[in-house]
């Protein structure tokens, strides 16, 4: 085991690419992604899972980076907004969250994102309803959700989301 | 030319990409060599002496770069309006949260445990909370009366006008703090050599405040303080003045340090310490005629501006000419006044002031149809301003503004009266009771009064090596759309691509001082000096010979490129001058108030739950006259944005206060509307150009901040028959309200709850 005392050798993949690291058990994901392996898009803003800035993939799952312990994704396969970027989808949902307004001050964008990603994933064609609630745990304050709203409507059309 | 216009159409956000991968890189998302992490120890106390201060054990503290008032080389204020704000208490506290010593590691996990360390005694001394226990004078906190400033504003002949008036209406409305809640927090680096001087990087609105403060707390000249504005992630005022405080903080321990310092706030620092809107309350008594038209009118509008001055003159100021509403008045008088309280000072969020006067004024409109006897329609078309007419500062008005065909239009979008017949019927038996309501007003753009003349912004437009042009301008984007709206303009003028147009960064030592990014004033004013300064890059290339007056943008490039290959340079810089025949009286308060002003109609449809008290905003419906819409998408995203936080303001958003520290500094406890909270906005556009904006452009940024309360409020009083002149109003605050009204044994709990 390298490192200073108590740290401890993890092995997950991130962004499709094995990766060993060696962190405090307890090191929130959300800091061993930003400072560790400097993959900033994922954000911080409340750290205490209220705002989903700070949300990643974690075997498919949505999750907020901020309250995982690093201990917790061994083994697992984690996704940012920078591996997100390798799927072939995304460059269609990047563009119409551009085209739509769904992104102004930019800082909830990538979590937006992903959560936009994983709930095509679940539900490929979500009703107005359904991606509200879906998007939910992800704070916006500058849009009013309504341009996030529809950018996510467009990406569900067949012609998008090819 | 071009023959498609860029101005008008949706292109690409310039930074967007950048955002949408992630790859915008904010304050947090930096580091420097060396750097070291900075924190703050703050007072526990609302107001007290500090008697001493002890270093705990457990700590090492000789590995610590530790900085108190007594290190500052400059000043030690935060250089603003009044420099009556410490940036590191010395002696005293007044508010709870004050900062006091500035801690800074290299590691950035022992801070909180350094922090918590650090023992304060403090001698206690008496604290006020509220505007009332200000004006009652218990103790005196602040100068000789605890007023920071007052205003007054006076037309005509008030007191003439009680004799004549069939109905005199009375009215008192109070609304609460907010918390901007940008996503993210404020944050700054600083780096210091004793050549170089001082750099900040921060998350920032307005680089070339914090530059004047820096000097003042650092002792440096000019050319030794640099400012750059980093992405930032939100700010709506919250960013305005705060980052002179925090960037002075990073500043202080960077030069003490010799090591650059990082400060990043977590969010309840950010949420308990920094500023929020104020607190107020408005007082209004008006004298009516028996047809509903306004005689006259005596207005008191009070906000409560936390323990220093900061920016609570400008707010107040704001407030009081807003005080009005969209009306016309024979006369009237308006006190307006900030006074000061033992919580942290409150600041600048969008909409600076009219939201809380102009949430008054509509409420009370209501209120004057109820007694009048007159729909909240008629009363409004009754007194509504019309070209011509004067303002309460007697401003006239200019603009071929029509407020009651926008009325008209606004009850067609939102099915405003079939909706409230329907309501009506459905409402007897109903446990879920709707209501409809609206709210009239205006917004004026651009800084008050003298105050564009006295910043004298200054713009530039350059062209490049490579044939492409330039944006010098300090005018941030955090959201809003800054940069692209800046290029667009000047691509328009010069009639050029909008890709062939960039913007730099905002730094003090590479773009001239445009102004603050705030007062809803870049599109309108500094737009307009980047067409000025786009003209004379144009015409340096036609008078160089390398342009005809009719120019593809392939010609332009060419010559452009051209030009700098022969002189080097090409660059026009040009300064805000006043229109001709703008007046402004500042004893007075009377005058040319804005350049101009945007106006709206917002129509909210509600109901409220009787079993939770909870009430939804079914429908919203926000039409506005804002001139030329430069951007449709970016402008509709400011209008939804604006209503969103509007409607948190009336229905979430509430700052629970104890001894002056807010209790609920957490995204758990203090609650901002999700996307499940909101009704899908319509947003609706009149455009009549105005002669002051560029190619017609007015403010937008701050409009939809100020109509959605009063429009709420006023449709739950439609649905439920009882008036509600507080916000935020959450369904606690109905409940208690309704139970105070009801007869005992008709306060029925809702079956099930005990």
């Amino acid at each position: 085991m390298n490192g200073p005392r108590g740290q401890c050798a993890i092995s997950l993949t991130v962004n499709g690419e094995a990766k060993t690291i060696h962190a405090y058990p307890m090191e929130r994901l959300l800091d061993v992604l930003r400072q560790q392996l400097k993959l900033t898009g994922t954000k911080e803003g409340c750290g205490e899972g209220e705002c989903g800035a700070c949300a990643v993939l974690i075997d498919g799952s949505l999750v907020n980076s901020c309250l995982v312990p690093v201990l917790q994704v061994e083994g697992t396969m984690v996704v940012t907004i920078e591996g997100l970027e390798q799927n072939s989808r995304l460059p269609k949902l990047q563009q119409v969250f551009l085209d739509c307004g769904g992104a102004q001050c930019g800082i909830c964008t990538p979590g937006m994102i992903l959560a936009t990603h994983h709930l095509l994933a679940r539900i490929p064609k979500p009703s107005p309803e359904e991606i509200r609630e879906f998007l939910a745990g992800n704070l916006c304050r500058c849009t009013g959700y309504a341009q996030i709203c529809e950018a996510v409507s467009k990406a569900a059309q067949p012609e998008v989301a090819r | 030319m071009n023959s498609e216009h860029i101005v008008g159409a949706s292109v690409p956000r310039k930074e967007g990409w950048d955002k949408v991968t992630g790859r915008a890189q904010y304050i947090d998302d930096l580091s420097l060599p060396g750097m070291l992490y900075g924190a703050t120890v703050r007072s526990r106390v609302p107001r007290g002496k500090i008697k001493k201060i002890t270093f705990g054990p457990g700590i090492p503290w000789d590995e610590f770069v530790i900085v108190s008032a007594k290190d500052i080389a400059g000043k030690n204020c935060i250089a603003l309006i009044a420099d009556d704000q410490p940036c590191l208490a010395d002696g005293v506290v007044n508010h709870p949260e004050e900062p006091i010593l500035l801690l800074a590691h290299s590691n950035q996990h022992i801070l909180p445990k350094a922090v918590e360390a650090v023992a304060i005694e403090y001698e206690p001394l008496p604290a006020l909370f509220t505007i009332e226990e200000s004006e009652r004078l218990y103790n005196v906190i602040w100068g000789v009366d605890n007023t920071f400033k007052r205003y007054l504003v006076e037309k005509g002949d008030v007191d003439s006008v009680w004799k004549d008036a069939d109905f005199i209406v009375e009215g008192e409305y109070t609304t609460g703090a907010q918390e901007q809640l940008y996503i993210e927090n404020n944050g700054v680096i600083a780096s210091f050599d004793p050549i170089g001087g001082l750099t900040l990087w921060g998350s920032l609105q307005c680089p070339y405040y914090v530059h004047k403060a820096l000097i003042k707390l650092c002792g440096l000249p000019e050319n030794k303080v640099r400012i750059v504005q980093t992405e930032t992630g939100g700010a709506f005022g919250g960013k305005e003045e705060y980052p002179s405080m925090i960037g002075g903080h990073a500043a202080l321990l960077a030069m003490k340090a010799g090591r650059p310092v990082k400060i990043i706030y977590d969010r309840m620092e950010d949420m308990v310490a920094t500023t929020k809107r104020h607190p107020s309350r408005t007082r209004h008594r008006t004298a009516v005629s028996r047809e509903g038209k306004i005689l006259g009118g005596e207005i008191e509008f009070v906000v409560d501006g936390g323990a220093y001055t900061t920016l609570s003159p400008v707010v107040l100021s704001r407030g009081t000419i807003h005080a009005g509403g969209p009306y016309y008045w024979p006369s009237i008088r308006i006190r307006g006044k900030a006074m000061a309280t033992n919580t942290p000072p409150h600041g600048a969020f969008r909409g600076f002031g009219a939201p809380q006067s102009l949430f008054a004024m509509e409420r009370h409109m209501d209120r004057i149809a109820a007694t009048v006897g007159l729909s909240p329609i008629e009363i409004r078309k009754r007194n509504f301003l019309k070209t011509g007419q004067t303002t309460a500062t007697e401003q006239t008005i200019q603009e071929p503004i029509d407020l009651e065909k926008l009325l008209d239009r606004g009850l067609e979008l939102s099915d405003y009266r079939a909706k409230k017949e329907r309501f009506r019927g459905e409402n007897q038996s109903a446990t879920c009771k709707k209501g409809i309501g609206i709210a009239a007003f205006l917004h004026g753009s651009g800084f008050t009064g003298s105050g564009e003349r006295y910043l004298a912004s200054v713009v530039g437009v350059e062209g490049r090596a490579d044939g492409r042009v330039r944006v010098l301008v300090s005018s941030t984007e955090f959201g809003q759309g800054t940069k692209t709206v800046l290029c667009q303009i000047a691509a328009e003028t010069l009639g050029i691509r909008y890709e062939d147009v960039e913007i730099a960064q905002p730094d003090t030592d590479g773009v001239p001082n445009s102004g603050p990014t705030v007062a809803s004033r870049t599109v309108m004013v500094v737009g307009k000096l980047v067409q000025s300064a786009a003209k004379g890059i144009a015409q340096t290339l036609i008078t160089a010979g390398l342009l005809r007056d009719r120019y593809s943008p392939e010609e332009f490039r060419f010559a452009c490129a051209q030009y700098v290959k022969r002189y080097s340079q090409l660059k026009c810089l040009v300064q805000y001058e006043a229109p001709p025949n703008i007046y402004w009286d500042d004893e007075k308060y009377r005058g040319e108030a804005y350049a101009a002003y945007s106006w709206a109609i917002y129509i909210a449809e509600v109901s409220v739950d009787l079993a939770t008290y909870s009430v939804t905003v079914n429908d919203f419906v926000a039409l506005q006259e804002v001139g030329k819409v430069l951007h449709p998408v970016l402008a509709r995203g400011q209008i939804t944005g604006g209503v969103a936080q509007g409607i948190g303001y009336t229905l979430y958003e509430k700052v629970i206060w104890q001894n002056g520290r807010m209790q609920n500094g957490q995204m758990t406890n203090y609650i901002m509307p999700t996307s499940a909270d909101l009704p899908a906005i319509r947003v609706y556009f009149e455009e009549l150009g105005n002669v002051h904006g560029a190619f017609g452009a007015k403010g937008i940024g701050e409009l939809p901040m100020d109509g959605p309360a009063p429009a709420i409020v006023n449709a739950i009083e439609d649905a439920l028959g009882m008036p509600f002149n507080s916000i935020p109003l959450l369904p606690e605050d109905i409940f208690l309200t309704l139970s105070a009204h009801v007869p005992p044994k008709e306060c029925r709990l809702p079956q099930g709850v005990r």
